[in-house]
């Protein structure tokens, strides 16, 4: 059942939902305009081989992220 | 009488971005996400060859070109692309300064038809710069393929703007962008945009600031956008703030006394 974790620990191939969103200022504000706020779905599509970046389907578009800010994103497992 | 402020202000905002201060060339800006297409929408409408191509920061450096539309010569200008205004990178800010302090005629939205819930983001953030707005919605041969049916009256109602569907890469569409953006060019259309509402706390503080602004821009500058970003505590905004009104004051102040 729902666990809640970050982002950047959902394996490949699943999917989370958002539920927040722990940063603030200049970081805060590109995690949520690239579309990473609450209640939205994302789907793990692939880590890059050394672990980090992660690429993401966030809304439509396939958007890699870095662990620092991976990690800032709390989801639940769906 | 010299020029004034009033007469001058845009003007010489818009030298400070290289695009011609001309009162009879009106100044139209490509903004939208990246991957939309919006150097295919300026290449079309340019008839230029710009290059296109799909890697961040290919359009860092604004391009600029021109067309004429029923025998008026308007230059468009293809600012990078960009997820939102608000944050922090450079293309971001050259976005961001040039909708906000060059503050062109019209400012046309190039978003992707078949990923538009992404897409609108950067959108609303534009139409609570400007209400001299269009949308265009791009892709829509994209869209189609995914069988993706777009309500094209319905979001203009939404967004209280002009939506055009395109598709830049066969032309679909781009006579009507062009007879709507030089119509919102030329004030026969004027974009009446929805206004995002926050909290009654932020409303609040935005009417207390509103006025404040208002009485040192005047109309050279949304008030409200500035009152928002200022609570967002926006440092960058108020450091260009300075540079480009210092610049225009500096300016009508030298040809009121030459």
């Amino acid at each position: 059942m729902a666990g809640s974790t970050t982002l950047n620990d959902v394996p490949v191939g699943s999917r989370a939902l958002v539920t927040g969103v722990k940063a603030d200022g200049l970081t805060r504000r590109r995690l949520l305009d690239l579309g990473l706020v609450p209640g939205t779905r994302v789907e793990v599509v692939r880590r890059s081989p050394v672990g980090d970046p992660i690429a993401f389907n966030i809304r439509g578009a396939v958007i890699a992220l870095r662990h620092e800010e991976s990690s800032k994103v709390t989801v639940t497992s769906i | 009488m010299g020029l004034t402020y009033q007469s001058t202000g845009t003007l010489t905002t818009r030298e400070a971005f290289n695009v011609p201060a001309s009162d009879n060339q009106p100044v139209i800006a490509l903004a939208g996400n990246p991957n939309t297409g919006k150097s295919t929408v300026f290449n079309a409408l340019t008839g230029l060859r710009q290059h296109t191509g799909n890697w961040p920061g290919k359009t860092v450096l604004q391009t600029k070109g021109t067309f004429i539309h029923n025998g008026r010569k308007y230059t468009l200008v293809d600012l990078p692309g960009t997820y939102s205004l608000l944050a922090n990178s450079i293309d971001e800010q050259v976005a961001r300064d040039f909708i906000c302090f060059a503050q062109p005629e019209a400012t046309i939205v190039v978003v992707d038809a078949t990923c538009l819930e992404r897409n609108l983001n950067l959108a609303l953030q534009v139409i609570e710069i400007t209400n001299r707005v269009v949308l265009c919605v791009n892709l829509m041969d994209e869209a189609r393929r995914k069988q993706l049916r777009i309500e094209i009256n319905g979001l203009s109602k939404a967004l209280g703007i002009p939506v055009v569907a395109t598709a830049a890469r066969s032309k679909e569409g781009l006579p009507e962008l062009l007879d709507i953006t030089c119509k919102v060019v030329s004030k026969q259309l004027e974009p009446n945009p929805k206004a995002v509402r926050y909290s009654p706390e932020v409303e609040e503080a935005i009417s207390r600031l509103e006025p404040q602004i208002k009485a040192l821009f005047g109309n050279s500058i949304n008030p409200r956008w500035v009152a928002l970003r200022l609570l967002d505590g926006d440092m960058n905004l108020i450091k260009n703030l300075k540079k480009y009104h210092h610049r225009e004051r500096i300016k009508a102040a030298r040809e009121a006394f030459a």
